[in-house]
């Protein structure tokens, strides 16, 4: 049930902007303008309202989790990337965290082996991961080729790499085959390996349908359903401008691969897919290890109030001593 | 809010890269992209039509030059015949760009706009234009 529906949902996505745009002409506006600009406008403030709400949330202890030797006399060689006590040494375990997911290449499979546990090295999943994360955010910024009106080089260079092997007519791009096969294999790993399956939820296979058919409607449209591109780049151009516009000729493929981005986008906000900025604000890994230098204040402390015994002698001076108990002051 | 600084940094820069379409586009109108088929070659013909339909075309001209550059290189196939039953020459220089021999201002039109670089001028000589 919790495959299915995801991806009963993702087919309803599918054929929504398929059926409106070929059955009714007029829904091209609203899967063309009224739908994007609904879905940048959620998702980016849906997504510094998530990012405020978890920065008003204290932060009690000094958590971060290490697996590294801690500083401590100067002869003891100190892990300065896996416990850092500095913030530039916190900069670069975030950047090695962020840039290669420097924790998930840790991971680790148990497994049960006649009768004892064994623990054995996993890297398939980090592959995997960074394989579908890079070849995501070469996508994603490839595409601004269809949102400024003089490329600049950078982005021509990146196209120029991922289509380096030449082949076909469009050139064919290596990141479609990578995020293709790696969003299969998250997929994959999910229905088959029992315990994966056992902890998943709705929520994790429904990114993963949604973002597979992102994938497939963008190659599909590329390489077999072609539209009429400098239409789309027009219509592209004509949002961002603030001045839209809904040129003739574009196929239903292309609303189809929109309103899935749009949804995603929309999605994005309220989902496990907030980890793009969660991953910042993650205090085992954003804190330096430093409690034994700085002391680490609880911002739910507040001022308690005490009752010295001064000031307990100060009320019941007179009283102990007539009961001829001892007092500090006469 | 607790490391407001930072936090704020964050988002000012999370901001700036989400709408970095909108704010390059600050201001821009939409250029206007219409290939040129003014050519005395194309002007000439009683009933203007290329090997395949405009629509197809616009979309697929890719792949049938790629097709094509197959059947000459590979096959030796040197005769095209199209949807309409006509056969046509397979060559780039003389069937294509006999009746476009404005390459800037059709070819480039497009693929300029769409930072397309298709790599055909490799191998073959793009026509000389005398740019009045």
């Amino acid at each position: 049930m919790k495959t299915v529906l995801p991806f009963i949902a993702v087919v309803i996505l599918v054929l929504l902007p398929l059926f409106g745009v070929t059955v009714a002409h007029q829904t091209q506006i609203f899967f063309g303008v009224v739908v994007p600009y609904t879905a940048v406008a959620v998702f980016v403030f849906g997504f510094i309202y998530r990012i405020l709400q978890w920065g008003k949330s204290p932060v009690p202890f000094c958590i971060p989790t290490t697996c590294g030797q801690q500083k401590s006399l100067p002869w003891i060689k100190q892990d300065k990337l896996e416990n850092p006590v500095t913030t530039m040494q916190v900069v670069g375990r975030m950047l090695l965290e962020v840039l290669v997911f420097r924790s998930l290449f840790r991971n680790m499979k148990t497994e049960m082996k006649e009768g004892k546990a064994v623990y054995g090295s996993e890297k398939l999943l980090w592959l995997a991961g960074l394989a579908f994360h890079w070849s995501f955010l070469f996508i994603f910024v490839r595409h601004y080729r269809f949102f400024v009106q003089d490329v600049p080089t950078a982005i021509q260079l990146m196209e120029g790499m991922d289509s380096f092997f030449q082949i076909g007519a469009p050139l064919f791009y290596m990141t479609d085959a990578v995020i293709l096969g790696a969003v299969t294999f998250l997929l994959v790993r999910r229905v088959y390996l029992p315990q994966i399956r056992y902890i998943s939820l709705a929520a994790d296979f429904f990114p993963l349908f949604l973002i597979l058919a992102i994938a497939i409607s963008g190659i599909l449209m590329r390489y077999f359903f072609k539209t009429h591109i400098v239409a789309v780049k027009q219509l592209a151009i004509g949002l961002v401008s603030l001045n839209p516009t809904i040129p003739e000729g574009i196929g239903a493929i292309f609303y189809v691969h929109l309103f899935l981005i749009c949804v995603l986008l929309m999605y994005f906000p309220f989902s496990k897919l907030m980890h793009m900025g969660g991953v910042f604000l993650s205090p085992t890994r954003n804190m330096a290890n430093d409690s034994r230098i700085v002391r680490y204040i609880n911002p739910w402390n507040y001022p308690v109030h005490v009752h010295t015994y001064e000031e307990y002698e100060d009320d019941f001076r007179e009283k102990m001593k007539k009961a001829g108990l001892p007092v500090e002051k006469e | 809010m607790y490391n407001t600084g930072k936090i704020i940094a964050g988002l000012v820069v999370f901001f700036i890269l989400a709408t970095l379409p909108f704010l390059l586009n600050l201001g821009k109108a939409n250029a206007k992209i219409e290939p040129s088929i003014d050519t005395p070659e194309i002007n000439a013909m009683p009933k203007k039509h290329c090997v395949e339909p405009k629509a197809f075309m616009r979309s697929e001209h890719m792949q049938l030059l790629n097709n094509w550059r197959d059947q000459v290189v590979r096959n030796g196939n040197r005769i095209y015949v199209g949807s309409d039953g006509n056969e046509y020459p397979i060559s780039l220089q003389n069937t294509c760009m006999k009746c476009h021999a404005n390459k800037k201002k059709f070819c480039d039109k497009c693929h300029n706009y769409m930072a397309v670089k298709p790599y055909c001028w490799g191998c073959h000589i793009a026509p000389k234009e005398n740019e009045a």
